[in-house]
């Protein structure tokens, strides 16, 4: 809380500093990984939706801690049970001059779910919700059932004008297309190489202090410090946890960190009584230890996760007690990260039937979150300590996600104990309770990464009616009571959530963001 | 090492008489002192891959012996578990002592293994393809010539890709991206022999074909089978450890060599060379002494080369 | 000729139709791309119908006979991950591992073959030891361990060149090249020493074992007998045919530093498609690392064709060997 308070005064003393000092300056920023394309529709990727951020507005947005505040909508609350109204900014006007209306909005939103090629588009956020133009500056959503997200829902979708409602993604790679009303404008795009854009002078907001801005795609990490280090980049994303001690000892080089949105957690077969990767010591088949709450409770204890932020982390992370950090909507003041206690561990697993544990092994990626391979090696560490001899299998997350989701030949998730993330793109709790906790059903779409299938009534029950309740304050205590319940349960073991660093040279910082986007817009001079 | 590579008070002397061509061989080998410390150096680094388990205080596999709390500290830091890292450990705790060693295992492993099997498998389609002629002949070296004109490094990427990570996947991996250099060198050096009188002479008395072949003409193939098989070998080795920083090579809980320096990249800019560094000089010393020693042998065997 | 370039051509056609049964179905067997692609926030329903886009729930055979009908009209597919036609991205790529490759090759050519011919004409020299040491350590180094030491040395600690990236573009005779700007040629200059650096060992080699072994050989020794000058005899009768095996060696090295550009792009962020190939290889971009390696597949085997037609017009006395084949 501390890190998001800081970041946010800083956030405020910047923007009263920014707004005169509009001059002719260029910037250029070496990024650890590089969007797939311009078509701001096209794929619901983190390093995509930062890029579209500087060319497109979103008709709510996000700040640099995910809560909402207005963008091309000036208000937007509902009207009955099923409507919310937004009303538009008027005098808004596109990098191609003409005017932003109703009419840009509904048809981003006839776009945006339906993009040729799409490997995964924004019909996530759009189901179930239909917008009608009311005048020119006002457009009604309405859905089947009452939907308290409609704001975060409607600020994940970047606005593009009604040129762009034609186009193809080519031709929002190719430059001709990608007009909106965003801070920047489409200079050139060479992927692999780079993307130029210049400022947007006549921006409805506060005026960029950047003249014009170049993102240089350097994803080989000690690539990227080193580029920072020979001055080929006044800033780069995603330092390496490795080189961040280094890093804050050199005068030249300015260091920004904040907490994200994402917690790095183990997931547990919770669904078979013969699991796969589960086994007596020896090899011997056992009925799934992973289906008593005490062995998971045992699991929680037995890990250290003080060790894995200052020993695997370099410091650079946060222990975590449940599913966001502090100060996000839906968290609960009444958990701590559970404490390290090898013995207390020991003892639950005795008291479960496990004296000498057993046999298990942990999967994770080895490319996907940061540290992740030697995470999951630390945590095999820890567990074979208490007795629960524990194997490592890491694997790129080309093969990993597949074989997690549904890898087993029944199509079900093909492992017993998994390390993987999730980031609350919505920035509240709802998110990860949703998709990790809930009960895996298609139909409803709940459960979707619950790749350890936990399942409970009660749990599932406060998750959807905090889905249905409109009114903040309610719906605020029914996630943390969700929350509560799941952790209590050991639905999945939250270990730590990621801290994201971002280095620039001196005399510039940067605004760390919850949601890990680099924008030009957050980068000062102090 | 560098001591010997940069002695050039490397003076032929003349050898003494010699009867068998075997001790001929040995005597002009050990002429060269280079090429005599490259090969006792590389028979002191498998010898201490072999014994890897009972020379070090730690299995760097089993987690139990391994602990973050060791993580990252440098050389000569005591660990938990109370012995002395002389080389440091590594990210994830691993005494680097114990993990070279354990590495030169892996990847030793690998680099023969792959060595072996792709010298069999081109031995085989040389002699074949040098004995049989015509159409087959034909065939088969178009194949060769194809796969050779793809660069090995791109073949056994390729070959990872669609096999996955793992020993096993490496090694086929590798005989794949392999096999046709032994192959054309089989039946380059063949065709040679084939013309040769002893050949027309052994076939006049009525020696069957695959008798001549495996017999007579084998033989007479090995030396440069050899000479390439050490270069293959270290090439072998080196890719494994560039297939590992590629992200597509063997699984990091139980690093090769090649991991070890691929986990140690990322440490570089951070002062924490031993990460890095000792893995490096750890391939550098058994690429480099199989190298020499290829380097001689390939000098001793070349008959053309003989003063 | 003309018939040894016809039955060339065919079995490159047959060659090529093959190794996409190959790859078609060996890339398609690993991971699963659509837990690569989907957004943590989609549900099942929305996983459904990202298969059904991407065209993944038709049995394989199917996908096979779809790519083999769009690759006749010259359509390798769209790439999973950018959306753009995976021949268009390799071909946009592709100049800039051209330019790198070139770069290289030449850097090797006019590095190693000085440096082997010393040590060849002057083996028992203490320079020449040290040149053959060093091109050990050549390729004995591991590419990706070297290109972090030379942006280390000569980017961080000397400012001499920049780290990472390629210059600016320039233009000559209607090409395209960042090797026509002196920003591009810094740019470059990393890189392709990084790339070249096996091939300068190897031209060093080369050139050694070639001279060393002209040397002894008669018409040299006649030449010397006639009373020649040495510096004729190496110039032009010992580098004529020195340069046969070379041309010959490096014309099929330069596929290799197509391969090897992979490690050198990745660390120097270099945009070419070596860097796009082991990124669609680890993010499981099917379509773009089947058309990467039909179109190497179709690019070696014509440098193939053209060394052979090269060889066969270098040296009089190789013939075209499989015309009666």
């Amino acid at each position: 809380m501390r890190k998001l308070a800081s970041a946010t005064a800083v956030a405020v003393g910047i923007l009263a500093f920014g707004v005169g000092a509009v001059s002719a300056e260029k910037l250029t920023i070496g990024l650890a990984s590089e969007p797939t394309s311009l078509d701001p529709h096209f794929h619901n990727l983190g390093p995509n939706n930062a890029m579209s951020v500087h060319i497109f507005d979103r008709l709510i947005a996000q700040d640099e801690n995910q809560r909402l505040s207005p963008g091309l909508a000036v208000s937007w609350e509902p009207i009955d049970e099923l409507t919310w109204e937004f009303k538009l900014r008027e005098g808004v006007k596109f990098h191609d001059g003409s005017d932003f209306t109703a009419d840009d909005v509904v048809c981003t939103m006839a776009r945006a779910p339906d993009v040729p090629n799409s490997p995964s588009g924004y019909g996530t956020y759009l189901k179930g919700k239909e917008v009608v133009k009311i005048d020119d500056y006002t457009v009604h959503f309405k859905t089947a059932a009452p939907y308290p997200l409609m704001g975060n829902d409607i600020s994940t979708i970047p606005v593009i004008s009604e040129v762009g409602c034609e186009a193809t993604t080519e031709d929002f790679n190719a430059g001709t297309a990608a007009i909106g009303t965003g801070p920047f404008k489409f200079q050139s795009y060479t992927p692999g190489e780079s993307i130029v854009l210049v400022r947007n002078d006549g921006y409805w907001g506060d005026a960029p202090i950047w003249s014009e801005v170049e993102f240089r795609p350097i994803t080989s990490g000690p690539s990227r410090v080193a580029s920072l280090l020979a001055g080929d980049v006044d800033m780069i994303s995603g330092v390496p946890t490795t080189d961040i001690t280094t890093l804050q000892g050199n005068d030249g080089i300015q260091l920004s960190q904040g907490v994200s949105n994402r917690v790095i957690y183990l997931h547990m077969d919770q669904f078979r009584d013969d699991s796969p990767f589960v086994k007596a010591n020896g090899g011997g088949d056992i009925k799934n230890p992973l289906m008593d709450v005490r062995v998971r409770k045992a699991i929680s204890m037995a890990i250290n996760r003080d060790a894995i932020v200052e020993r695997v982390m370099e410091g650079v992370a946060l222990p975590a007690g449940q599913l966001l950090p502090e100060g996000f909507f839906g968290v609960s003041d009444n958990l701590d990260v559970v404490a390290y206690d090898p013995d207390g561990a020991k003892a639950l697993l005795a008291e479960a039937g496990f004296p000498d544990g057993f046999e298990m092994t942990i999967h994770g990626p080895n490319d996907r979150y940061i540290n992740d391979a030697k995470i999951a090696e630390a945590i095999a560490q820890m567990l074979t300590r208490v007795g629960i001899k524990t194997a490592v299998e890491t694997m790129p997350r080309s093969v990993y996600f597949g074989r997690a989701s549904k890898g087993s030949p029944e199509g079900l998730p093909e492992f017993s104990f998994i390390l993987v993330g999730w980031g609350a793109g919505s920035g509240e709790a709802s998110s990860p309770l949703k998709s990790l906790i809930h009960t895996h059903d298609k139909d409803a779409g709940f459960g979707s990464s619950n790749r350890g299938r936990h399942s409970d009534a009660e749990t599932d029950e406060l998750i959807e009616e905090a889905l249905r309740t409109v009114d903040d304050a309610k719906r605020q205590e029914l996630l943390a009571a969700a929350t509560e319940r799941a952790i209590e349960n050991v639905a999945i073991i939250p270990t730590h959530f990621q801290v994201n660093t971002w280095a620039a040279k001196k005399g510039l910082s940067y605004i760390p963001r919850t949601d890990e986007y680099t924008l030009a817009t957050g980068v000062v001079k102090e | 090492m560098t001591d010997t590579v940069t002695d050039h008070s490397l003076t032929p002397t003349k050898s003494p008489k010699v009867e068998t061509p075997f001790q001929r061989f040995r005597a002009e080998f050990f002429e060269s002192r280079i090429a005599t410390a490259a090969l006792g150096i590389f028979l002191v680094i498998v010898l201490l891959a072999i014994l890897a388990p009972w020379i070090t205080p730690q299995n760097p596999y089993d987690l139990g012996q391994v602990s973050v709390m060791d993580g990252r500290l440098p050389p000569g830091s005591e660990a938990f578990d109370g012995y002395t890292m002389w080389l440091g450990s590594d990210g994830s705790g691993r005494d680097l002592y114990s993990a070279i060693l354990y590495g030169l295992r892996i990847s030793l492993t690998v680099g023969l293994a792959s060595g072996v099997i792709a010298l069999l498998i081109g031995m085989v389609i040389g002699l074949v393809a040098a004995y049989a002629g015509g159409r087959t002949e034909a065939f088969i070296m178009r194949i060769v010539d194809l796969q050779l004109s793809f660069p090995a490094s791109l073949v056994a990427l390729m070959m990872v890709a669609a096999l996955g990570k793992g020993v096993d996947k490496i090694i086929l991996a590798l005989v794949i991206a392999q096999w046709a250099y032994y192959a054309r060198t089989v039946r380059a050096t063949a065709l040679v022999e084939r013309g040769k009188e002893y050949v027309e002479a052994a076939q006049c008395l009525g020696i069957s074909r695959p008798r001549i072949v495996f017999r007579h003409i084998l033989p007479n193939c090995m030396a440069p089978l050899i000479v390439v098989g050490t270069v293959q070998t270290a090439s072998a080795i080196s890719l494994e450890a560039t297939l590992s920083f590629l992200g597509v090579g063997l699984p990091q809980t139980e690093p090769s060599i090649g991991v070890l320096i691929a986990n140690g990249f990322e440490y570089m800019l951070s002062g924490r060379y031993w990460i890095s560094v000792f893995p490096g000089v750890a391939l550098l010393l058994t690429v480099v002494s199989i190298n020499l020693v290829g380097d001689h042998l390939r000098d001793v065997l070349n008959p053309r080369l003989k003063k | 000729m003309t018939v040894f370039v016809i039955r060339r051509l065919l079995q490159a056609m047959l060659v090529v139709f093959l190794m996409s049964v190959i790859v078609f179905f060996g890339v398609n067997i690993v991971g699963d791309p659509v837990y690569m692609l989907v957004s943590p926030d989609a549900d099942q329903a929305d996983i459904e119908a990202a298969i059904r886009r991407l065209g993944l729930d038709r049995p394989i055979w199917e996908q096979y006979w779809l790519f083999l009908k769009g690759a006749a009209q010259g359509d390798l597919g769209d790439s999973f991950v950018f959306g753009e036609p995976a021949l268009k991205l390799i071909l946009h790529h592709m100049p800039a591992t051209m330019e790198l490759a070139f770069s290289a090759l030449f850097l090797a050519i006019v590095i190693g073959i000085p440096l082997g011919l010393y040590a060849g004409l002057y083996p028992d020299s203490p320079l020449s030891k040290g040149i053959m040491a060093g091109s050990i350590l050549g390729f004995s180094l591991p590419t990706f361990w070297v290109g972090l030491m030379l942006i280390m040395l000569f980017a961080v600690e000397l400012r001499w060149v920049p780290a990472t990236g390629r210059g600016d573009i320039g233009s000559f005779l209607g090409i395209h090249s960042s090797l026509f700007t002196l920003d591009g040629l810094s740019h470059i200059f990393l890189p392709a020493l990084n790339l070249a650096l096996l091939k300068i060992s190897l031209a060093i080699r080369l050139t050694r074992a070639g001279v060393r072994e002209a040397m002894g050989q008669d018409y040299v020794k006649y030449a010397r007998a006639k009373g020649l000058s040495t510096r004729r005899i190496i110039l032009v009768h010992v580098m004529k045919n020195i340069m046969i095996p070379v041309v010959t060696v490096m014309g099929l090295e330069f596929g290799s530093l197509i391969g090897f550009s992979v490690v050198t792009e990745s660390i120097f962020a270099w945009p070419g498609m070596g860097k796009l190939l082991i990124d669609a290889i680890l993010q499981l971009d099917r379509p773009v690392v089947v058309a990467y390696l039909m179109i190497i597949v179709l690019f070696f085997v014509l440098i193939n064709l053209i060394v052979d037609i090269l060889y066969s017009i270098l040296d009089p006395r190789v013939r075209l060997q499989d015309q009666g084949a």
